[in-house]
């Protein structure tokens, strides 16, 4: 049985030592599109992270099952039905966000985190640990989308969850909007940011040169 | 990864096993949220609907309460432009023009086959009664798919009050600007009509203060093109064209 050390390092390992999208460099595609508010990207963090624990979970459960052939197709079947099951529970609980979402619940089906660790962990892991680790890469993952999600919607809409913090000069206050950081591909330079001033302060995180 | 499990009976037992128990988990979720998933789209309807009419920020939540209060469910034979009966309880004119004994087809290129001979509208009154607001359902191809919104009019039924588009797939961001407040509030003013005749179109460089014209979204001319004939075929002839001359909600 794992220890609590261990169990503290596949938790909290991916949001600096090994954040899958900061160091692996997955799943940009998600973050770039759905972290234009805080709120979207929040919920987007839960319903990623949901999915990449249980489906680590049920992945490592039934590992010794499955017959190495197909376990490609198997992880993507299980993967499919929670994506299924968290984007009907999303349409039933939270209509409106369900609906700026749109295709990004479906697509976590083609997230790489999610199979990444299915694959890489899972298929060698006990359940508890997969289920950690599926936690833990989830909020690797939310940590990138929370962090960009707040520059973009404080900067590009003057507030955050909704809430004024910086008045707009529409609105009579003095901050003009920064246009350029609702687009999606803004997110490109945010992300980049990120990963070099991570980088920075872990070199080494930086791959050698070739 | 051992010898003994990849013999073909137990690869093909894992596959099935696996899939049973994922479809039964998958359509479990289905039909036991199914009522929930209902309600919630009916109730975004009415706001949809209470947006159009400009009485979203006014509902403060109590969607149902305002709709009842205020919108009046109508249905117009789309040829005459008199009122009908409704078809049936729950009449929805986008099955119904599946159907060819209860549509005709469409000429023109707003990118659908048939449109439905009735059409729900929905009239919205003040306090004291007088229609201030018609709501037509709008709908035309965008660029990857049909676009469905509601075109609010005053009640003279030939100045725009608001176009909301609440369904459609359009580009985030380019195409799907046609949802962003600062373009819909364009449309406020906009006259449908000039002598006679369609004018409303949607266009580059349109300007404010040309009545008849909206500024096209950038970076979507496919989308524009869209909505320009979308707007176009429901407010001409084969649209509710005789229904806005007739002003039938005026008697």
């Amino acid at each position: 049985m794992a220890d609590s050390k261990e169990m503290k390092k596949v938790l909290f390992g991916p949001i600096l030592d090994s954040n899958p999208i900061a160091l692996q460099i997955l799943g940009i595609c998600s973050a770039l599109a759905i972290t234009t508010k805080l709120e979207t990207a929040l919920v987007m963090s839960l319903a990623l992270t949901s999915v990449t624990a249980f489906s680590n979970l049920f992945i490592s459960i039934i590992r010794n099952q499955i017959p190495s052939s197909v376990r490609i197709i198997i992880q993507m079947t299980i993967i499919a039905s929670l994506v299924i099951v968290v984007d009907q529970i999303l349409k039933a609980y939270s209509y409106e966000i369900s609906k700026q979402l749109s295709v990004f619940v479906g697509l976590i089906i083609t997230n790489c985190i999610v199979m990444g660790r299915a694959e890489a962990y899972a298929m060698k892991s006990p359940p508890l640990m997969s289920f950690l680790d599926g936690i833990g890469n989830g909020l690797g993952y939310s940590c990138v989308l929370i962090i960009v999600g707040i520059i973009k919607e404080l900067f590009g809409f003057g507030t955050i969850l909704g809430f004024e913090i910086l008045p707009l000069v529409q609105n009579g206050g003095w901050y003009q909007a920064n246009g350029l950081l609702i687009l999606p591909f803004s997110s490109f330079f945010l992300i980049g940011g990120l990963i070099w001033v991570l980088r920075t302060f872990r070199p080494d995180q930086v791959e050698p040169k070739e | 990864m051992s010898a003994k499990k990849e013999t073909f009976g137990k690869t093909v037992g894992v596959v099935l096993a696996v899939c049973l128990v994922c479809s039964i988990i998958v359509s479990g979720a289905a039909v036991g949220l199914r009522d929930i998933q209902q309600s919630n789209a009916k109730k975004d309807q009415m706001s949809n609907i209470l947006q159009a009419a400009g009485l979203l920020s006014e509902a403060n939540g109590d969607i149902q309460g305002t709709y009842s209060k205020f919108v009046e469910q109508k249905f117009v034979d789309l040829s005459s432009g008199e009122f009908v009966d409704a078809p049936s309880a729950d009449y929805d004119m986008y099955k119904a023009a599946k159907e060819p004994s209860t549509s005709v087809k469409v000429v023109g290129n707003v990118g659908f086959q048939r449109r439905a001979d009735v059409a729900p509208v929905y009239l919205v009154h003040d306090t004291a009664g007088a229609v201030t607001r018609v709501i037509l359902p709008v709908h035309g191809s965008g660029l990857w798919d049909l676009m469905y919104g509601f075109l609010a009019l005053d009640a003279d039924g030939e100045t725009v009050r608001e176009l909301i588009y609440y369904q459609q797939k359009e580009t985030p961001g380019l195409g799907g600007e046609v949802q962003n407040p600062a373009w819909q509030a364009k449309w406020d003013g906009k006259q449908l009509y000039k002598d006679g005749e369609v004018a409303i179109e949607v266009k580059k460089a349109a300007g404010d203060e040309n009545p008849y014209a909206v500024d096209a979204l950038s970076g979507a001319t496919l989308t524009s093109n869209g909505v320009n004939n979308t707007v176009q075929y429901w407010v001409g002839d084969n649209g509710f064209g005789p229904f806005l001359k007739k002003q039938a909600w005026r008697s």
